[in-house]
Parts: structure tokens; sequence; C-alpha cells
């Protein structure tokens, strides 16, 4: 193995790394959002890149999303490869016309034409103490519109490999980042390496039940699998990567293995990420279940501000472990 | 080596060939949309049509202004701006009827055509949807440095939605080779302008620091002059326009908008057609310079006639696109 290998890097690193690698690399590649360029973004996620790539390239925008959105669409149309900052997921809702109607048509609608090689990078994620309007995991909405693709790292590692596909990607790419993972810390090659879309990655192999978890949850996945592991069950915790496309193959494969599934995504539970992959899960491995497939998302409640409240609405390892448990049949 | 009087004369032989042009455009956009209105009556086209009939000077004053490599957007109500910047009837039609052989594949539709080879990001149903996009042109004209600009069409009823606002305000920050011309056709689909949008049009690019101005959007002369000056400017990388067009529609919202007296009157209708055409006015001005005469108008609007005919023939006859074509074209 490399020694580059072993580097270990922040989740936020990797994202900054993956901007800064294809920007050099591609002339065409900037970013516009606000309070990229010297602030960059209250998350610190983009720092250093203005520097090196001056305001031409990293550009400050007035508060207007639908606007710089738009911008991005139309920039991507005609020869560029924007980089949109929308910086917490909530703020989509803003873009939803250039994103929806606009962004993921115009290929289409134009008879394959045009295209709009853009990336619009956004949050997501709850327990940061923000409330209602600053906490939601809204990836369900994108995923559920034809011509976007829809990316969510778990790892450093992924975000480097799959920013950079997404930036090289023809078609319009929303990435989701949790930003309460921008802090976690994990091995980042320095080399220049993608990975592809629709490839979901075995985080830990089992035999008992599949989690299949995106995002922020790999992490409670990983946890609740040490915890069944003291009682004995093997888990194997699944993260597609890519809500779009998605690697029904491996999801329906573990559960073939396995005979159990629950699903863990942190956006709303209830007409979901969640209700999607379980009814790949349910359809592609019916007559190997034991088991009906189990959802777990967040609570059909707008995020409170109020911490113990706000730590209710999200599955943790230890509401997965329970969850799981009695999947298995073990009280 | 050539004499003062021979330039003169040539300056006027080619202004008159231009205007004689813009007569030929404006023509085709005219015949264009009556055949639209004539294969829906006939039951040819599926779903509906919006006409720009009564609006032809906009787009053409302003197209003749671009270059080919320019940007247009469009709107709901784009065919005229289509044709303006180049489109060619025959795919136009075929796009209209829904087959294979249309500017989309028969995927748009009347509201979504496009064509990169004319610079037509594309017409767009969303009313102001289409703002984004050509700021954003503009945006990538600038960084490419060849003198590309971007025009945005759109109806005075976009003038009630934000976004419009949103990119105006980064255009005229950044600089943007953008011109944002609106139509004021007097009605907001089927409610007069002056219930829809408070205070003064040109105020809204004023606010932002961008150059506005209204024109007579029935005299394709007078629309042209103050494109070519807001154009150049856009040019010469000095910014963004704002070009409020007055001129009307003719026709209903759409093609199916037959009884329209609950919110304009016939004679209200008749009066700008007898006084306000844009062809009329355009022909009357090339009579009083000497500059055509009726025989030389008659054969253009022949020619053209006899092109739409052929045109509409070819898109009857074209094939449908195969159904296990609607999954192309998702994903680039």
């Amino acid at each position: 193995m490399p020694e580059t290998a072993q580097r270990e890097l922040t989740f936020a690193q990797a994202v900054n790394e993956a901007l800064a690698e294809e920007m050099r690399r591609d002339a065409r590649v900037c970013i516009l959002g606000e309070d990229v360029a010297e602030a960059g973004t209250p998350f610190k996620v983009l720092s250093g890149l203005v520097q090196e790539f001056g305001v031409s390239r990293v550009i400050d925008t007035p508060i207007s999303e639908a606007g710089f959105t738009g911008v991005g669409v139309g920039a991507a149309m005609t020869g560029m490869r924007p980089v949109i900052d929308i910086m917490f997921g909530d703020f989509l809702t803003l873009t939803m016309d250039q994103m929806v109607n606009q962004a993921a048509k115009v290929h289409y609608m134009s008879g394959g034409k045009w295209k709009v090689p853009m990336v619009l990078r956004t949050t997501l994620g709850a327990s940061r103490r923000s409330a209602a309007q600053h906490s939601q995991s809204l990836h369900a909405w994108f995923s559920h519109v034809p011509g976007l693709k829809v990316v969510m790292p778990s790892t450093p590692y992924d975000a480097k490999g799959l920013l950079k596909s997404a930036i090289r990607d023809e078609n319009p790419v929303v990435f989701f980042e949790d930003k309460m993972m921008y802090k976690l810390k994990g091995p980042v090659p320095a080399e220049d390496y993608t990975i592809p879309f629709g490839v979901a990655d075995i985080k830990r192999e089992g035999d008992d039940i599949t989690l299949v978890a995106t995002s922020s949850m790999v992490q409670v996945a990983l946890e609740a699998a040490v915890l069944l592991e003291s009682i004995g069950i093997s888990a194997e915790v699944i993260d597609p990567r890519t809500m779009w496309p998605l690697d029904e193959k491996t999801l329906i494969a573990s559960v073939q293995k396995t005979s159990r599934a629950i699903v863990i995504d942190e956006g709303y539970e209830r007409y979901g990420i969640t209700a999607e992959i379980s009814s790949v899960i349910a359809e592609g491995a019916f007559f190997d279940l034991e088991a009906p497939v189990k959802r777990m998302g967040a609570m059909h409640v707008p995020i409170p501000f109020s911490p113990p409240l706000e730590d209710a609405t999200v599955p943790t390892g230890q509401t997965l472990f329970a969850a799981a448990k009695k999947l298995c049949g073990k009280n | 080596m050539t004499t003062a009087t021979d330039q003169t004369k040539s300056t006027s032989v080619l202004a008159t060939e231009k205007y004689l042009g813009m007569y030929r455009r404006m023509t085709m956009i005219r015949f264009f949309e009556e055949q639209v209105n004539e294969l829906y009556t006939r039951a040819l086209m599926p779903g509906l049509a919006h006409l720009y009939i009564g609006e032809e000077a906009v787009a053409v004053g302003i197209c003749e202004a671009l270059r080919n490599d320019d940007y247009i957007t469009s709107t709901h109500r784009g065919h005229g701006h289509c044709l303006a910047k180049g489109a060619s009837p025959d795919r136009m039609f075929a796009e209209l009827l829904g087959k294979e052989a249309g500017y989309c594949k028969g995927k748009g539709g009347s509201m979504h055509i496009a064509d990169p080879d004319t610079g037509n990001l594309g017409a767009n149903a969303i009313v102001a949807g289409s703002a984004g996009i050509a700021t954003g042109a503009a945006f990538s004209a600038k960084h490419a440095g060849k003198g590309q600009v971007a025009v945005c069409f759109f109806g005075e009823g976009a003038l009630g939605q934000g976004v419009v606002y949103e990119v105006m305000n980064l255009a005229a920050l950044w600089k943007l080779p953008v011109i944002y011309v609106c139509e004021n056709n007097l009605y907001t689909e089927y409610t007069h302008f002056s219930e829809t949008l408070a205070g003064d049009l040109l105020t809204r690019g004023a606010a932002f620091g961008v150059p506005s101005e209204s024109v007579d959007g029935q005299d394709v002369r007078a629309v042209h002059t103050v494109a070519t000056k807001m154009i150049a400017r856009a040019r010469a990388g000095q910014g963004p326009s704002f070009l409020v067009c007055n001129t009307y529609r003719y026709t209903g919202h759409h093609v199916g908008d037959i009884n329209r007296e609950y919110y304009r009157s016939k004679q209200e209708e008749q009066q700008w057609k007898t006084d306000r055409d844009p062809l009329k006015i355009l022909a009357d001005w090339l009579f009083s310079y000497g500059l055509a005469d009726a025989q030389a108008l008659d054969a253009i609007r022949k020619e053209v006639g006899e092109q739409m005919a052929t045109a509409v023939n070819f898109a009857i006859a074209a094939p449908y696109p195969a159904v296990d074509k609607v999954a192309q074209d998702v994903y680039a």
C-alpha cells in the first residue's frame, strides 16, 4: 500500500482537496455560492481555494439561491463546469424550479442536445441545535426527479472520489454532505482517484442482518453493528453511496445472504429514501426474507430546537441496535 | 476606387436588403403561426400552442442584431424567437407534431424548442424559467471572452417572478453581457397587466442601475436600433440592459382561447391589427422611401407561403419516434 493511502484527512479536507484538484485539472470548474470565497463557507470547507484560484473562479454571490443556481444551469449548458454551493440543505427549497424544472429536464426536453454538467453541493443532517430550517435532510426530493443524480458520501475517502466523479459527470449532480461529519477523519489518498456512481460499498461484512445506511447513518449503523456483535448478531453494513443511480444488485445480494434488512437514512421516514430502498429489497429478495424489511428515518416532525427533543427525531446506534435485535428475534 | 455617391448607394442597398430580410423573417413567423393555428383546428397537432402573431417585430428586430453564436432563451410563446434566431420551419413543425425529425426529437414540443446550432438555449414553459439560464450563458460568455451576448426574452407576466430580479442583480454586479427583453403584450394570460404589476415597468431595471428603455414593439426598425445599442454595450463589457417592448398579442393566450371578450374587446384587437401591425408598419415605411414596391413584398409573401406549406407537409409526413426512445436522453 502506498504511503499516501495512510494519510488521514477530515471529511471537509477531502471535499476541499477534490475541488482543488478538479479546478487545477479543468479551468472550466468554478464555484458559486454565498460566502464561498474569503469566508470559505461557515463550515470552512472551502478555505484556501480563493487564494489559489482567485475571485473569478471562487465567486461570492448575493443571497439568491434561485438566481445563482439558475446561473449555474445556464453556465453549465454553455461550457462551464459550475459547482453551486447551497449552504444549508433547507435552502434547497429556493432552488427547486432551477433544479427540477430546468437542470433536470434540459437534456431530455432538447432531445439530448443540451447538457447540464453542474454539481450542486449542499448539506444535510440534524443534531446541530439549529432548529427546523437548518437541519433537514431533503435528498429524497431530488432522488425522485428523473434527470438528476444524487450522491451521499459517508467517509472522507468516498467524499473525495465521489465529488471528483460528480464534477466530471455530464449531468446535474446533487451532492449531499452531512455537516456533522465535516470533522470525521479517515484515510484519503493524495493521488487522483474517482469512485463510480451506482456502486454500493460494503462498509462491514456480516451474515445475519443487512443494515443499509446512507451518509450520516453509516456511522450509526457501524456503531449498532458493534453492539449487535456483542450479542452474537453479525450485521452487514452497506452504503449505497449514490441514491441515483442506485446499486440495486448489491443490496439485493446482501439480503439474499442475510435474510433480514433495516434501511436507515436521516431523511424523513415517510415517503422517503428508506421506503424506496425497502421496496427494492422486498421485490428483489422476497423469497429470502425471514422478516419484513424495516425502515428507520427522521420522525415526521419539523426538527425541534430543544436538544432532548431534537435527539429523539433521528435514529441512533442504540435505537438501531434495538430494532435490529428485535428483527432477529432476540429480545 | 469607389466614390462617395457609390458608397451611399451601396449603404442604402444594404439597408434595403436588411429591412427586406426583416420583412421576410416577420412574414415567416406570421405564416408559421397561422399554420400552427390551422394544425390545431384541424386536430392535427397534439396539445396546445401559444401564438406570437402581432409580436413579430420584437423577436426579429432583436435577433437581426445578434450573431449566430449569441445565445437566446425563449418562452412558452417562443416560435417567433426560434425562427428569428434562425431555426428551420420544417423541423419546428415536426417538433410541434411530436415527430422524430423535430428539433427535440418530439420530446419537447411547442414550448421547449431548443437548437444549439443557432444558440437557442431553449424555450421555457415556466414563466421566467429561463432568466437564470440566460444569465448563466452570459456568465460563460464573459468567461470565454469571445464577445458573445445572451438575450433573455420574457413576457411582462415574468415580472411577477422573483428570480428575474435575483439574476438582474447578479448580472449588474458582475457586468454580464445579457439583455433582458420584456415583451409587454398587455395580457398576462387572461388578465390585463395593470391588474398584476404595480409601478412603472422600467424602474425594475433602473433599480439595479441597469440601463432601461422602452420601445414601440410594433416598429421593427425602432426595436432593432435600440437592441443594436444594448447588444454593443454588452459586447463591450459594459453589462446588462433591460428593454421593454410594447406590443400586442393578436390571438388568445393559446390557440384554444377563442372567446376573449371577458378580458378584452374585439374592437381593441381590431384596432391593433389595423393601426399597429408590424408587417404593415415596415411595409409602409419601405414604400414611403421607395425602397420596395408592393410587388416585391408580394413576392416575399408568396415565397414564404410556399416554404411554410412544404414545411408543414414535411412534418405531417414525418414519422413519430419509436416508443423505445422514451427513456433515451434522460441522462447524458
